[in-house]
């Protein structure tokens, strides 16, 4: 309890993401089932859970990429309809980076980065570009600007599709498994750019494996199973001292893994 | 074989043999642009959210592609007029290459659109890109060098195909070779010229695919 005390400080009140009663079906499957979530402004979120949980369906319904059936979703203050120009502010508020990076290979890593800046929120091009150069030093790899995607390493791909994410300067972002498609040793440079990009008060939501990060970084822990939401916690209290036994089971396995 | 060749009347309507092999880069160019448009379109409206359209689509690629080119163009030719509609030949010819040449890219061009990963997508979904802006701007491009090669043989066979153009006595090529054959019977002399010139227009066309490819399809993938 006393690690959460600690990392509460810099949570305001203001609720960025909240959830109520969501269901998503795929014809009959039930992939989610009455997720209740509230995300506030500034907390960071570790979703965890055995491969079909729905913890990926969970992050895909915040920015739409999947439709939910019932419930209801706010981001922002904005109820998430079917509406397409209510889905495209929210998200345009709201970053995503995916498990394969999808960077648009036909393009430079800049123009990567500009891309949505200069479309969607249309930004003039001098703009973009001096936004782009910002949050590519910001992960280190501004060196690299010029380049296409294949002639990057996985890490340093991830990286830019972080930097591409913020580039539309969103108040939340998502992570779907970000260092699941990464050889091990890249997998510390991306949590490096996602613990780096916490500690300056980023709302996240990570769905990942990585219970290092999550023991450092996350204000809650998430632990889902068959569409539900087992348990959450805080991480300290998550780990030592989870109440559920599929939670007991999964920790086992994931950590006799490490 | 006691033939004597006798170029005479080939060089005397050499200038008139160019000007055929203008008018059959016209058609194919006209030909090309308009197979393009209906190509990036056709598959546009092929998953189109009306059901309707997408059948028409879906029956404009197998009518066209299932009867013969000739056909086509008579039909364009000499039925619509009868409707109503009446054309001169080039025009005519530009028309029915385009259509038909169309629905071979139709069906090409949607082979490259299923080969983008749906990650591309739902990446531009996800920076607040509207799905038009998700096809021309990630798509497209990819899409197109995917199955560029595929494509390119498709527009050379276009272009040979408008030598039947000559059946309606459009301005290409064949037809004007025809009438110089016609007039002098050097067929072998004649005949001989304009595979020549066929040859050179496919091998000039394969070298621009080439340079498009060099220009627009470079850049490096895994």
């Amino acid at each position: 309890m006393s690690a959460s005390s600690v990392s509460e400080p810099h949570l305001a009140t203001k609720v960025m993401i909240s959830m109520t009663h969501v269901e998503k079906w795929y014809g009959a499957f039930k992939a989610l089932s009455d997720i209740n979530l509230s995300v506030r402004q500034g907390e960071r979120i570790v979703l965890c859970g055995p491969s079909g949980s729905g913890k990926s369906t969970l992050i895909r319904c915040i920015n739409h990429l999947e439709a939910y059936q019932k419930g209801r979703i706010h981001v922002g203050g904005i109820l998430l309809t079917d509406a397409s120009s209510t889905i495209n502010s929210i998200r345009r508020e709201v970053g995503m980076v995916f498990q394969q990076f999808n960077l648009f290979p036909h393009l430079t890593v800049m123009q990567n980065c500009m891309l949505a800046p200069m479309r969607s929120l249309g930004l003039g091009k001098a703009e973009a570009a001096t936004t782009a150069r910002k949050y590519l030093d910001r992960v280190r790899i501004l060196e690299q600007a010029e380049k296409y995607p294949a002639q990057l390493s996985g890490g340093q791909q991830q990286r830019v599709a972080i930097a591409r994410a913020l580039c539309m300067r969103p108040r939340v972002m998502l992570f779907d498994e970000p260092t699941s498609a990464l050889d091990p040793e890249m997998v510390k440079e991306v949590l490096d750019t996602m613990i780096g990009l916490a500690e300056d008060g980023m709302t996240m939501i990570c769905v990942t494996h990585e219970m290092g990060f999550a023991r450092q970084v996350a204000d809650r822990v998430i632990f889902m199973a068959s569409g539900s939401i087992v348990e959450e916690a805080p991480p300290a209290q998550f780990f030592s001292n989870p109440t559920h036994e599929r939670t007991k089971k999964f920790l086992g396995d994931i950590l006799r893994k490490h | 074989m006691n033939y004597t060749l006798d170029f005479g009347p080939v060089i005397d309507a050499l200038p008139s043999l160019l000007a055929g092999c203008l008018g059959t880069i016209g058609l194919a160019i006209g030909g090309m642009v308009l197979a393009i448009v209906i190509g990036i379109g056709g598959v546009i409206l092929r998953d189109s959210r009306i059901r309707q359209i997408r059948w028409l689509v879906l029956a404009f690629v197998e009518i066209i592609r299932n009867t013969p080119f000739l056909v086509q163009i008579f039909f364009i030719y000499f039925a619509l007029p009868l409707a109503g509609l009446r054309l001169d030949p080039t025009p005519t010819a530009i028309i029915a290459l385009g259509i038909n040449g169309g629905a071979y890219a139709i069906e090409i061009i949607r082979g490259g659109v299923q080969s983008i990963n749906r990650g591309q997508i739902e990446a531009g979904l996800a920076l607040g890109l509207r799905k038009a802006q998700v096809f021309r701007l990630i798509v497209l491009k990819p899409a197109l060098r995917a199955i560029f090669p595929s494509l390119a043989s498709q527009f050379v066979l276009l272009t040979l195909t408008t030598s039947v153009a000559s059946a309606i006595s459009a301005y290409e090529l064949t037809s004007v070779g025809q009438r110089v054959e016609s007039e002098s019977f050097r067929s072998f002399e004649v005949f001989g010229t304009m595979t020549l010139f066929y040859l050179i227009i496919s091998w000039l066309l394969m070298r621009v695919f080439g340079m498009i490819t060099t220009r627009y399809f470079s850049y490096p993938v895994k």
